[in-house]
C-alpha cells in the first residue's frame, strides 16, 4: 500500500487548481466517505474541504438563502431561515442523530447522491440551485438536474460545490417534511415527502411544491400535482390526490419495504404534507 | 501543480496537533486516520469504543470543541487545532463526575460498551440545557445505541443530574441481598478503564485478519499461497484448514461438525476458510479478490423447506434429512381433546433470523508462555463462558486441557452470541503456528456474517379450552432453522416442547420440534432459546380463545395459569415458587387502566388513521440446562488483610454476576460486601461456574457463593476455635467468631496462607436436580422457572402500517430481587429487545449485516416500562432468587402483537412486524 495523498487548503483557488490536475477524492463531513470503506483503509488521495472558508455559512438576502457547501445539519437547524425552510430544517433533524448532524454537509449529501438522501426532497422542494466552481469558471445547475441517479450527478470530477441556493417563496409560505422509517433515529428513510405551500389571500393554493424521495432512483418533483392544486382549497386539493398524481415514482421492493407499500404509503404521506403545508 | 500535495506530506511529518482531555498532543499518523483509531492505537485512550467503524452505533462519541461526534467516522486532521474530549476527560479530580455519578446510582450501565459514548452525547447535552426533558435527552442520545439496558435507567440517569442527589452507598453487614448497590464494576465501565476484548494486546502482536466464504454453499481449491505472499510480502503467516490440528468443534459432544477452518467445502456465507496474519493495515488493504481460492459456488439449501424436501442432499453425512434434533412432549391426548374442546384456535407463525447486535465485535489476543518448563496458550477474548472455550482450545490444538489458561475480557454484550466461540480457535491456530502473539479484531459485517443468530421459526400450533374457557389441548410443531452447524440448535429444539404449552395447565399435550440444517448462516443460542418464537405463537392462540369465550384476555390467562402443585407439560408437579398468578394480578390495574385508556384514545382519534390497543402475553422459563447437568463451582478465601476473595467463574456478561456474587457472599458470610474482593472469570484461578446462559448463574452459581460462604465461615470458626456455626465479624486484621455468649478472636497477620495468600478457601457446589425425559418427554427437565406477565400499549397508523408502543408493564416473579436495580435493568433490556423482535429486526445475510441496515431499538423507540418484582421464593434458590435474564424478553412481542390486534383487529403472525407488512395485512385482513 503507498501511502495516500491529503490536501486540506484553505482558499478555494487552491483546492479548484488541485482538482484539475489529479483526481483527488473529495471529503467533507465524511459520514458517507468513511462507511463506505469499514474495515479498508484510505486508498485514495484525499481533498479535505472543510477549511474552504467560501464553502462555509449561511447568507439570507430577502427571501433568498446561500447555503455553504459543506453546512452541517445542525448549523442548518439552528440557522435563522424563511419559514418555507422549515421543512429543509425538519429534515436536517432527521438525519442520522446528533453526532452525525454534526459533521455531515449538505452539499455531501447531495453529491452522495444517494436514492435516500434526505435532504435531497427538502431541497427539491424548495428549488434549489447547485453552484459548481472548477478552474475554468462557475455554473448553476437546478437540484433535479444536478442528481442524475442512485450515486450519480452532474458534477464534474474538477468542479466542487461551493453552495446551494434557494430563491425566495412569498411571505408566509410554509415547508414540512414528513419522514417514514423503521425506528426514531438513525434511519434510513423508506420514503420521505417535502411539501412547500404558499396560499393566496383567499386561503386558496397560490404555489405548491411537492417532492418525494426513496421512491425512485432520484427523488422526484411531482410536477403534474403541484400545477393541478394551484387556485384550490387545500381540503378539495387533498381530496384530489390519487395514485394518479405518482405516477412520475418508480419505487423498488427492498430490504425496507416494498415498491407497493412505498408507492401506498408516499400517498398518505403526500397527503399529509400538502394539509400540513398548507395549515399556517 | 504539486505543491499543496507536498505541503500536505510535510503536514503528515508534522502531525496533527490537537489537545486531548486538555492536554497538547501531536499525532503523527496519517491524516485520514480515524480519529477513534488514532485515541485507542496512537494515544492509548482506549475509553472510546468501537462498534462499527460507520456512524452506526456512537459507541466512538467523543466531543469536539464540546460537540459530539463519531471519532470512527472522522479524519485525524479535521481535529486539528481543535479540543477533543474523551470519556477519560471526564472524572473530575480522580472522582466520578455528577453524571458518572448518576449512571451508577441508576444501573445505566450494564455491559458498559456503550457508556462511553452515552456519557459524551449527554455530557454534550448537559453543557447546553442543564435541566432537559426526556424529548431532549432522546434527542440528544439518539445516536448512541445500547443492547442492554433498554435505553430507561439511562434516560433516568442523565435527568438525575440535575435533580436527585446520586450518591450511592455500600450496604452494610447483613444488608447486601436486596439492596440496591451500585454496581462493583460500574466506576471501571464509567470512566473507560474496562478493558473489553479489543483494548489491550501484548506488544509487538501480529494481526489476524479472516479471509470469509462470499458463498452460502461451495467448493473451493487454494491457489498457490507462496506467490500471493511473495506479491503481498506484508503477510507473515497463513493459515488453513492444514494447520488446525484438530479441525472440528461445536458446543456439544456430538456433533462436532464445525471446522475452524473450512476444508475445502463451505457451508453458509461469512464461513472461515483462510487466516492472513501481519500487520493490520497492510493486511485490511489486501482485497479480497487477490487472495487464491478459487470457489466453485453450490446451488443452496436455502430453507427448512428446501432442506428437509431434498432427498439425499445432506448438509452433514451423520444427519440424514437434514435434521440436527428432534424434540418432543406428549402428555394425555390431543386429538380427541381439541375435537371435544368447545372452542378451538390454529395458525401457522413465522419469525425471521434475529442478530445479537451487542455494540462489542468480538475481539481477542492469544499468547504463548512458559510455565513450570512447558508451553501453555493463553487465550484473552469476550466470552460468556470461559470454561468452554477453554475446552474448544484445547480440543482443536490437541492440548491437554491445563495447557489453555482461558482470560475473559469484559464483555461488551453477549445474550447468547458469545455462548459460541468465535476468535478463540482462530487466534488459538494462528498463535501456534506463528509462536508469537497474535491479535484480532472483527469488523462489524464480519461479526454479523460470520456468528450466531435467533432460530428463524415455522410454527403451527393448535390450541382448545372447553365452555368454561379452561384449556384442554395443545397441538405445537415447530421447525428452527439452525443453519449450517450445530451450535445449540438441539438446546432449542429440547427446550420448546417443554415450555410450548406456556405457563398454563393443559391436560393434552404434543409438542414436537426440529432443528433443520440449511446454507444458512448459524442459528444458536439467543436469549430464550427459541422459547420466545414459540410464545408469539402460542399467546397468539390464547388471545383467539379468549375472544370466541368472550373472557377478557387477562382473565382467561389467570383462570388457565400454573400454580404451585399443578403438573406441567411433562409430567413435573411444581412444588413452590410459582408466581404466574400473582404476576397477572399485579398487572390488574394496569389492565384496566390501559384497556380504559385504548377506549378513550380510539373515540378521541375517530376519523384519523391512529387506533390503539393493549395487549396481554405471559410466559415461563426453565432456569437452567433442560435437564443436562450445569454445575457450578464457586471458591472463596480470607486474606490477612483482613479482606475476602471470591473467586468469581460466573462470567460477567453486563448482567451482573460481579455484583451479585459478592451480595450473596456477603450475606452469607455476615459482613459487609465491601471487604470482598473478586478475581472474576480466569481460568486459572477461578472454577467452572459454568456459562452465563438460561438465566442460571443467580439461581445456580449464587447457591455455589452460598455454600463457599458457608464452608468458609465454618473454617474459619474452626480456626478461630468457635463452634462451626458461629457469626464472624472482621475489625482490621482481627477475626472475631461469636455464638452463644462465647467469643473467640483470631489474629490473621499471624495466620498461615497457601500460595495464593488465603488463609482458609470456602468450596461450595450447585448442580439443578433434574430428572431426565424420557421418549415422550416426562420428567423433571428444570428444577425452577421464571414467570413473567407484560401488558404493551400501541399505537397503530393504519394508513402506514407503522406501530409505536407506547407503554410496558412487566410483571416478573423473580423470587427474590438480590439487586432491584439490576432485575429492573433486565427487564427493560429485555423489553427492548422484544420490541426489535416484534417490530424491525430481521437479518439477511449479505444485505442487513450492519447496524445501518439491520435496525435495533434506539432511545426514541422505547416507551416508558413499568416493573413489577413479584417475589415468590424459589425454596431450592439462595435467599429464594431465580433468573431473570431471558424471561425479561419473552412475552413483550407477543404482549405487542396482542395490542395491534386489538387496535386493527388483524391477527400477526409473522415476525418483525415491520410497517410494509402490517401494512399488508391491513389491506388483506384477518383470514
Ligand atoms: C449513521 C448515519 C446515519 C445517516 N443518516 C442519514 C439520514 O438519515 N439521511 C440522510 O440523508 N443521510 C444520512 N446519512 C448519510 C450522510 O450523513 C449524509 O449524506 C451527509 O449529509 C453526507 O455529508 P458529508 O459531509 O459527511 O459527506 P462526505 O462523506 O464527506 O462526502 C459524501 C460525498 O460527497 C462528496 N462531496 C462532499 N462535499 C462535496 C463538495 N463540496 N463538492 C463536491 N463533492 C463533495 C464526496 O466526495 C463524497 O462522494 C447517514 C450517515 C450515517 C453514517
Ligand atoms: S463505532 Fe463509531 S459509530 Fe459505531
Ligand atoms: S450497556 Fe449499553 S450496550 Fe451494553
Amino acid at each position: 500500500m503507498s501511502a495516500t495523498r491529503y490536501l486540506r487548503p484553505t482558499h478555494l483557488e487552491e483546492a479548484l487548481a488541485a482538482l484539475g490536475t489529479h483526481p483527488w477524492t473529495v471529503l467533507a463531513g465524511g459520514t458517507d466517505f468513511y462507511p463506505g470503506r469499514v474495515g479498508k483503509p484510505v486508498d485514495v488521495d484525499v481533498l479535505d474541504v472543510t477549511r474552504i472558508a467560501d464553502l462555509r455559512g449561511i447568507q439570507v438576502a430577502g427571501g433568498a438563502v446561500r447555503i455553504g457547501a459543506t453546512t452541517t445539519w445542525s448549523e442548518l437547524i439552528t440557522a435563522r431561515l424563511p419559514n418555507v425552510c422549515a421543512g429543509l430544517k425538519a429534515a436536517a433533524r432527521e438525519v442520522g442523530g446528533v453526532q452525525i448532524q454534526n459533521a455531515g454537509t449538505v452539499a455531501g449529501n447531495l453529491c452522495n447522491a444517494s436514492p435516500a438522501a434526505d435532504g435531497v426532497p427538502a431541497l427539491l422542494a424548495l428549488g434549489a440551485e447547485v453552484e459548481l466552481h472548477s478552474g475554468s469558471g462557475a455554473r448553476r445547475v437546478n437540484l433535479g438536474e444536478f442528481v442524475l441517479g442512485s450515486r450519480r450527478t452532474a458534477r464534474r470530477p474538477d468542479e466542487l460545490v461551493v453552495a446551494v441556493h434557494l430563491t425566495p417563496w412569498p411571505e408566509g409560505a410554509k415547508g414540512v417534511f414528513l419522514k417514514l422509517g423503521h425506528r426514531r433515529y438513525l434511519v434510513i428513510s423508506v420514503v420521505m415527502v417535502a411539501a412547500c405551500v404558499a396560499l393566496d389571500a383567499a386561503g386558496r393554493i397560490a404555489r405548491c411544491a411537492v417532492a418525494v424521495g426513496a421512491c425512485s432512483a432520484v427523488a422526484q418533483r411531482l410536477s403534474g400535482l403541484e400545477a393541478r392544486v394551484v387556485g384550490m382549497r387545500p381540503d378539495e386539493a387533498i381530496a384530489g390526490i390519487t395514485n394518479a398524481d405518482l405516477t412520475c415514482l418508480t419505487p423498488i421492493d427492498d430490504v425496507r419495504g416494498s415498491a407497493a407499500y412505498r408507492r401506498d404509503a408516499a400517498l398518505t404521506l403526500v397527503r399529509q404534507a400538502i394539509e400540513q403545508a398548507a395549515t399556517p | 501543480m504539486n505543491k499543496p500535495a507536498e505541503q500536505s506530506l510535510a503536514a503528515l511529518r508534522q502531525g496533527t496537533t490537537l489537545s486531548v482531555n486538555g492536554t497538547a498532543v501531536r499525532l503523527v499518523c496519517a491524516p485520514s486516520k480515524r480519529l477513534a483509531h488514532a485515541l485507542r492505537e496512537d494515544l492509548g485512550l482506549t475509553g472510546t469504543k468501537i462498534g462499527c467503524d460507520a456512524g452506526d452505533c456512537g459507541a466512538c462519541t467523543v466531543l469536539v470543541d464540546g460537540r459530539q461526534v463519531c471519532s470512527c467516522i472522522m479524519p485525524v486532521a479535521q481535529a486539528e487545532g481543535r479540543e477533543v474530549t474523551t470519556v477519560e476527560g471526564l472524572p473530575q479530580s480522580g472522582c466520578l463526575n455528577r453524571l458518572q455519578q448518576a449512571f451508577l446510582k441508576h444501573g445505566a450501565a450494564q455491559c458498559g460498551i456503550c457508556t462511553p459514548g452515552m456519557l459524551m452525547a449527554a455530557t454534550d447535552l448537559l453543557a447546553r440545557n442543564a435541566n432537559p426533558d426526556e424529548a431532549a435527552v432522546r434527542d440528544a442520545l439518539g445516536g448512541v445505541l445500547c443492547r442492554c439496558t433498554g435505553y430507561r435507567k439511562i434516560i433516568e440517569a442523565v435527568l438525575a443530574v440535575a435533580t436527585a442527589d446520586n450518591t450511592v452507598d455500600s450496604p452494610s453487614a447483613g444488608a447486601a441481598v436486596g439492596s440496591r448497590m451500585a454496581r462493583l464494576d460500574g466506576p471501571a465501565k464509567l470512566t473507560g478503564a474496562e478493558k473489553f476484548g479489543a483494548d489491550v494486546a501484548p506488544a509487538g502482536a501480529l494481526f489476524l485478519r479472516i479471509i470469509r466464504s462470499p458463498h452460502a454453499r461451495a467448493r473451493f481449491t487454494l491457489g498457490s499461497l507462496d506467490d500471493f505472499r511473495r506479491r503481498y510480502p506484508a503477510v507473515e503467516g497463513i493459515i488453513s484448514a492444514a494447520d488446525v490440528p484438530e479441525n472440528s468443534f461445536a458446543v456439544f459432544p456430538t456433533p462436532k461438525d464445525q471446522p475452524v477452518l473450512a476444508d475445502g467445502h463451505v457451508r453458509f456465507r461469512g464461513e472461515a476458510v483462510l487466516g492472513l496474519i501481519g500487520e493490520e493495515s497492510a493486511l485490511r488493504a489486501i482485497a479480497e479478490a487477490d487472495v487464491p481460492i478459487l470457489w466453485q459456488p453450490l446451488p443452496a439449501l436455502e430453507t427448512p423447506e428446501q432442506a428437509l424436501a431434498a432427498t439425499g442432499d445432506w448438509l452433514h453425512d451423520f444427519a440424514p434429512e437434514n435434521v440436527l434434533c428432534r424434540g418432543r412432549v406428549v402428555k394425555g391426548d390431543v386429538q380427541p381433546a381439541l375435537a371435544a374442546s368447545s372452542f378451538t384456535a390454529e395458525g401457522e407463525f413465522r419469525t425471521s433470523h434475529v442478530e445479537h447486535a451487542y455494540i462489542e465485535p468480538e475481539a481477542g489476543y492469544a499468547e504463548l508462555f512458559e510455565e513450570d518448563g512447558r508451553t501453555r496458550i493463553r487465550v484473552f477474548a469476550c466470552t460468556q463462558t470461559p470454561y468452554m472455550d477453554r475446552e474448544e482450545v484445547a480440543r482443536v490444538l490437541k492440548l491437554p486441557l491445563d495447557a489453555v489458561h482461558v482470560v475473559p475480557s469484559a464483555i461488551g454484550g453477549g445474550f447468547g452470541g458469545k455462548l459460541d466461540v468465535s476468535v478463540q480457535p482462530l487466534l488459538a491456530v494462528a498463535v501456534w503456528k506463528m509462536r508469537r502473539p497474535v491479535r484480532m479484531v472483527y469488523t462489524r459485517p464480519e461479526s454479523m456474517i460470520s456468528t450466531t443468530k435467533r432460530h428463524p421459526a415455522r410454527i403451527r400450533v393448535r390450541l382448545g379450552c372447553d365452555s368454561g374457557g379452561r384449556l384442554t389441548a395443545v397441538d405445537f410443531a415447530g421447525d428452527f432453522n439452525t443453519g449450517a452447524y450445530a451450535s445449540w440448535g438441539s438446546t432449542v429444539a429440547n427446550r420448546v416442547p417443554v415450555h410450548a404449552s406456556g405457563p398454563y395447565a393443559v391436560p393434552n399435550v404434543r409438542a414436537v420440534t426440529r432443528a433443520v440444517y440449511t446454507h444458512n448462516a448459524i442459528a444458536g443460542a439467543f436469549r430464550g432459546f427459541g422459547v420466545p418464537q414459540a410464545c408469539i405463537a402460542t399467546e397468539a392462540l390464547m388471545d383467539d380463545l379468549a375472544l370466541q369465550c368472550g373472557i377478557d384476555r387477562l382473565e382467561f390467562r389467570l383462570r388457565n395459569a400454573l400454580r404451585a402443585g399443578h403438573e406441567t407439560a411433562t409430567g413435573q408437579t411444581l412444588a413452590a415458587s410459582v408466581g404466574m398468578t400473582q404476576c397477572l394480578e399485579a398487572l390488574k390495574p394496569a389492565w384496566k387502566e390501559a384497556l380504559a385508556c385504548v377506549a378513550a384514545r380510539n373515540g378521541a382519534s375517530a376519523g384519523t388513521s391512529r387506533r390503539y390497543g393493549a395487549g396481554v402475553a405471559c410466559m415461563w422459563y426453565g432456569i437452567g440446562n433442560t435437564v443436562i447437568a450445569n454445575p457450578s463451582t464457586m471458591t472463596i478465601g480470607l486474606r490477612k488483610n483482613g479482606r475476602f476473595m471470591l473467586y468469581n467463574g460466573a462470567q460477567e456478561i453486563g448482567q451482573g454476576t460481579y455484583t451479585i456474587m459478592p451480595q450473596i457472599a456477603a450475606d452469607a458470610l455476615g459482613v459487609p460486601v465491601a471487604l470482598i474482593d473478586q478475581i472474576h472469570g480466569d481460568t486459572d484461578q477461578t472454577e467452572d461456574g459454568g456459562k452465563s446462559s438460561a438465566s442460571r448463574q443467580t439461581f445456580v452459581s449464587g447457591n455455589a457463593v452460598k455454600f463457599a460462604a458457608e464452608d468458609l465461615n465454618g473454617k474459619l470458626c474452626e480456626l478461630a476455635g468457635a463452634p462451626a456455626d458461629a457469626r464472624i465479624e472482621l475489625h482490621g486484621t482481627t477475626l472475631i467468631a461469636r455464638a452463644a455468649g462465647a467469643e473467640k478472636r483470631l489474629d490473621l497477620a499471624r495466620c498461615q496462607t497457601d500460595a495464593r495468600g488465603d488463609i482458609a478457601l470456602g468450596r461450595g457446589t450447585f448442580n439443578p436436580p433434574t430428572v431426565p425425559l424420557d421418549a415422550n418427554g416426562q420428567g423433571v427437565p428444570y428444577a425452577t422457572y421464571g414467570f413473567a406477565a407484560q401488558i404493551a400499549e400501541v399505537e397503530v397508523d393504519v394508513d402506514l402500517g407503522t406501530v409505536k408502543v407506547l407503554h410496558v408493564h412487566a410483571a416478573h416473579d423473580i423470587g427474590r430481587a438480590v439487586n432491584p436495580t439490576q432485575v429492573e435493568g433486565q427487564i427493560h433490556g429485555g423489553v427492548a429487545q422484544g420490541l426489535g423482535l416484534a417490530l424491525m429486526e430481521e437479518y439477511i445475510s449479505g444485505r442487513t449485516d450492519n447496524l445501518h441496515d439491520y435496525l435495533i431499538p434506539t432511545i426514541g423507540d422505547i416507551p416508558p416500562i413499568t416493573t413489577h418484582l413479584v417475589e415468590d421464593p424459589e425454596p431450592l434458590a439462595p435467599y429464594g432468587a431465580k433468573g431473570v435474564g431471558e424471561p425479561a424478553l419473552i412475552a413483550t412481542a407477543p404482549a405487542i402483537f396482542g395490542a395491534i390486534r386489538q387496535a386493527t383487529g388483524v391477527r400477526v403472525d409473522f415476525a418483525p412486524c415491520t410497517p410494509d407488512r402490517l401494512r399488508a395485512l391491513l389491506k388483506r385482513g384477518t383470514p
